[in-house]
């Protein structure tokens, strides 16, 4: 995939997510997601510790409106996909030290399959907390003797692209519990805490007033099965925590960093609000 | 000359005497989540408060309400009720507590404290992210909340 070809689709979308905004949005739509005659689970009953709280979860792409839902429907019209493919070149590139490439490892990116489903996870080794983010720069730095990428680096969103890509159509089973537990029980106080001078938490918006309207925005469940999802408002890739950073900077407050022990906590817990729903792969959203 | 001179500093006194009435807002008297007191002691202007109610860097109150008198704003949100009779429902005292620190009205709301400068968690600067630098000021000022709730007496059915 040449830069060209990305340029021109970015710009085409740019126009398109302007027009979107003009648009008034439905409530949450009940339809399937079928991707290539493959049926994604957007909707699924709520994992055991959000009964009475959630009746059942359901992905970000219900709550939005029809023209970008359709976009996720056809690779072709993704965006998102451009990325994943550029990955697939890199996947071959040789860098750092040791004279390695992702492929002297992994001898395709399908290797990749199922990963996205069960991360973040905690390392059994290591016994850190990985999401895939992490994992990409372990294998870059201490198996490849290459510099980590950056957090939201081309780089970096065109592999999650990828490798999310793998794992689509498989249901999230992120675990809980056991070595997990910890860092889910940080990551669901962070949840429920109300940051920043407008003192919302993430279940303020996500858990109480889903389905509202915020100004504009249709409020959905915050679900990440999604990610990375393509934005049609800032013409690019997004990760999860990518996503957290704008949340909490709307309210008024000062935010995590990517990568820190608080955003990576949150992304667990969060993805465990998820259990039940399927991997989309690269998602679209405005 | 020196009239100009005197005039000008008779003013300046003057305004610091208002500046000096105002409420702090960790001074906010709340009886069951009204506050009696003008904040300032300057009457409202409505069409101030509208202005402070719509600017998303301010009140940005149609994020969550809907009201007829605010129907020319596109797209407002419903995360709150509709504020149509607001006016007719709610004291000035009431709606003064509301503004301020809706909390003391409805325990527990996700409704914003326009009027408190304390007691937040990670309070950021604006929308940058970054951390708020002291010491914080509230969301609206006080005049600004004197605005808003002129405005919102304004709200009949
Ligand atoms: C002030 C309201 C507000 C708060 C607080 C908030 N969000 Fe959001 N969030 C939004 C809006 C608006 C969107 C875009 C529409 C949607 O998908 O809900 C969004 C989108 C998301 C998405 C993308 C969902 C998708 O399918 O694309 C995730 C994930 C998310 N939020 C997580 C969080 C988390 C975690 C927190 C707390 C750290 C949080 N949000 C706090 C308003 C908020
Ligand atoms: C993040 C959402 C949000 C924002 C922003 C917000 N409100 Fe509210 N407001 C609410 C909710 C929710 C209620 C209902 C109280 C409750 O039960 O929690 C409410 C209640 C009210 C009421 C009482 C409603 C009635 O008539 O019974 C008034 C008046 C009001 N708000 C005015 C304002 C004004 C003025 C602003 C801006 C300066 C504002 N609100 C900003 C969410 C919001």
């Amino acid at each position: 995939m040449t830069l060209r070809t990305i340029k021109t689709a970015l710009a085409a979308t740019a126009i398109l997510g302007c027009a979107f905004t003009g648009m008034t949005m439905a409530d949450p739509v009940d339809e399937p997601m079928v991707i290539d005659g493959q049926n994604i689970t957007i909707r699924a009953p709520a994992p055991e510790f959000l009964k009475g709280v959630l009746p059942e979860v359901l992905s970000g792409w219900l709550y939005r409106d029809e023209d970008t839902r359709k976009m996720e429907l056809d690779d072709f019209d993704n965006p998102g996909i451009i990325y994943a493919d550029r990955a697939r070149d890199q996947w071959e590139v040789v860098d750092g030290t040791e004279g390695k490439a992702c492929v002297s490892c992994h001898e395709s990116p399908e290797a990749m399959k199922g990963l996205r489903a069960v991360t973040p996870r905690v390392d059994p080794d290591s016994g850190k907390l990985m999401n895939i983010e992490a994992y990409v720069n372990k294998c870059r730095t201490e198996r490849m003797g290459a510099e980590a990428w950056g957090d939201k680096s081309d780089h970096m969103m065109d592999m999650l692209a990828l490798i999310s890509l793998q794992s689509r159509g498989e249901i999230i089973n992120v675990a809980m519990d056991g070595a997990a537990a910890p860092f889910w029980e940080k990551g669901k106080e962070i949840y429920y805490t109300r940051y920043g001078l407008l003192e919302l938490s993430c279940a303020n918006c996500h858990e109480q007033n889903n389905g509202k309207y915020i100004r504009s925005d249709h409020l959905s469940q915050g679900q990440t099965n999604g990610f990375p999802v393509y934005r049609l408002k800032d013409t690019k890739i997004t990760s999860a925590q990518g996503r957290f950073v704008g949340c909490v900077r709307d309210t008024r407050a000062e935010t995590f960093k990517i990568g820190s022990d608080e955003f990576n906590a949150l992304e667990l817990y969060v993805a465990t609000r998820g259990n039940g729903l399927a991997v989309e792969g690269v998602s679209v959203r405005h | 000359m020196k009239r100009q001179i005197v005039l000008g500093m008779i003013i300046s006194a003057f305004s610091a005497g208002v500046a000096m009435a105002e409420v702090a807002p960790e001074s906010v008297a709340y009886t069951d989540g009204a506050v009696a007191q003008s904040l300032t002691g300057t009457a409202g202007n409505p069409e101030e408060g509208r202005k402070a109610m719509v600017d998303r860097g301010l009140g940005n109150c149609v994020a969550c309400h809907k009201a007829e008198m605010l129907k020319d704003q596109p797209f407002p949100g419903d995360v709150g009720p509709t504020l149509d009779g607001a006016g007719d429902r709610w004291t000035e005292e009431q709606l003064r507590g509301i503004v301020a620190n809706a909390k003391m009205t409805f325990d527990g709301t996700v409704m914003p404290a326009f009027y408190k400068n304390s007691g937040y968690i990670r309070p950021g600067d604006g929308y940058t992210g970054k951390a708020a630098k002291e010491p914080i000021a509230p969301i609206l000022s006080a005049q600004q909340v004197e605005d808003v709730v002129s405005y919102l007496m304004t709200f009949k059915e």
